[in-house]
């Protein structure tokens, strides 16, 4: 794990006062507050690293032992007790980043005990200190990224997923959108101080499908058609979300001509039997490779129509 | 409205440890909407995770009312910008490939 250098986190110096701490700690507590940056996860991951930054460096006793040993000083007292036991033998397996077997691990940070007597001096002394109340704080929100196809959310979709070692069966709402973001309350961090639970956010990553465009609830879909067809008329076979229909083609079709087939489209999110439109676009295809009949024949068109 | 919709604002209060005149400075700045039912202030559930983003606000980055209401209002141009953002994104994948 790379060393993480908290006065550089919130700003400061080494030589930093409480006051400076408290007063950069608020500062960008309130830059990168989760609330005030909504959707936004490096804010969210800054928010965690200042978070982290002021509870080391606004407890005196943390400060020291960081100061002294950097990256390891949550194993400061393993060591002093192992020196004194053994005469600094070992001094090298706390030297500063090394094979120490264990040394300071971001992630887990704040699941000790120590967590919530941060936030009851920073939170608690703000709004309630007076009162000798503990502040509340709510866990952390978990996002996470769920990648489907456009076919799958033309229908609701049970899927079963992992959220820290806990199983969450969740329904999603045929005609989510990609990028959409759902709440799955609760499930997020456990709070601090009997605080609520964070929530999980799932934001959807619907990957882009080789026949159908989406826009909204509407459907986009290239259908080619023979010159024939197009100038004369016909029918054509078009591929829906549900199946094949036969569409009639009128005489003189243009390239590029649109067609609407009303409710072949996406579901509505959450309004059922509700759905967008699906549209065909008219690609004709000009023939090739025609045999001299064939040419004579375009002649005698062409002739008849100058 | 059913009255299990409604969550009423002492027990509020108690659980997040806010004062009561706390939510009713946020209801005359008109930030949250109370229902009365028997002579008691009940706040509808649905509007209870903008109540306690408010509440968070407050307590974690100490902003008072006034500060919430331009947050509130700033937050709530900067979503409509977002999923506006999303659509318009969503709407130009649909030319990249045709």
């Amino acid at each position: 794990m790379a060393y993480i250098d908290y006065y550089q986190v919130l700003g400061l110096k080494k030589d930093a006062t409480e006051k400076d701490i408290k007063s950069a700690y608020r500062k960008l507590a309130r830059k990168f507050h989760p609330d005030l940056n909504p959707n936004d996860k490096e804010a969210n991951k800054k928010f965690q690293e200042v978070n982290e930054a002021n509870e080391v460096l606004s407890d005196a006793d943390k400060r020291k032992k960081y100061d002294q040993y950097g990256e390891n000083w949550q194993h400061a007292d393993a060591y002093e007790a192992q020196q004194q036991q053994g005469g600094g033998r070992h001094h090298s397996g706390y030297s500063g980043g090394g094979d120490t077997g264990g040394g300071f691990n971001y992630e887990n940070f704040g699941e000790g005990g120590d967590f919530s007597d941060y936030f009851q001096s920073m939170f608690g002394n703000m709004n309630g200190g007076g009162r000798g109340r503990k502040a509340k704080y709510r866990g952390q929100d978990f996002s996470s990224e769920l990648h489907l196809n456009l076919l799958d959310v033309t229908e609701p979709q049970k899927q079963t997923l992992n959220v820290n070692g806990k199983n969450i069966r969740i329904t999603i709402p045929a005609g989510v959108e990609n990028g959409q973001t759902i709440k799955i309350a609760g499930h997020g961090g456990a709070g601090s101080n009997g605080g609520p639970t964070g929530d999980l956010l799932i934001t959807f990553v619907i990957k882009d499908d080789a026949k159908f465009k989406r826009d909204g609830h509407n459907l986009h879909t290239t259908v080619n058609i023979d010159l024939y067809t197009a100038v004369l008329g016909g029918e054509v076979i078009a591929e829906t979300l549900t199946g094949k229909v036969k569409v009639p083609v009128k005489a003189g079709t243009q390239n590029g001509a649109k067609v609407k087939l009303k409710g072949k489209g996406m579901p509505v999110y959450k309004k059922e039997n509700e759905f967008g439109d699906l549209y065909l676009s008219y690609q004709i295809e000009i023939p090739t490779g025609l045999t001299d009949k064939q040419k004579e024949l375009f002649k005698e068109l062409q002739q008849s129509a100058n | 409205m059913a009255t299990e919709d409604l969550i009423e604002v002492t027990v509020f209060c108690t659980y997040h440890q806010v004062e009561y005149a706390f939510i009713t400075s946020l209801e005359e700045a008109g930030l949250v909407h109370l229902t009365f039912v028997n002579q008691q202030h009940f706040i509808p559930q649905n509007q209870l995770s903008q109540l306690e983003k408010m509440i968070r606000l407050h307590q974690e980055l100490d902003i008072n009312i006034a500060g919430i209401e331009a947050i509130a209002n700033v937050l709530d141009r900067l979503e409509d910008l977002q999923r506006q953002n999303l659509n318009l994104r969503n709407k130009l994948r649909l030319y990249e490939t045709f």
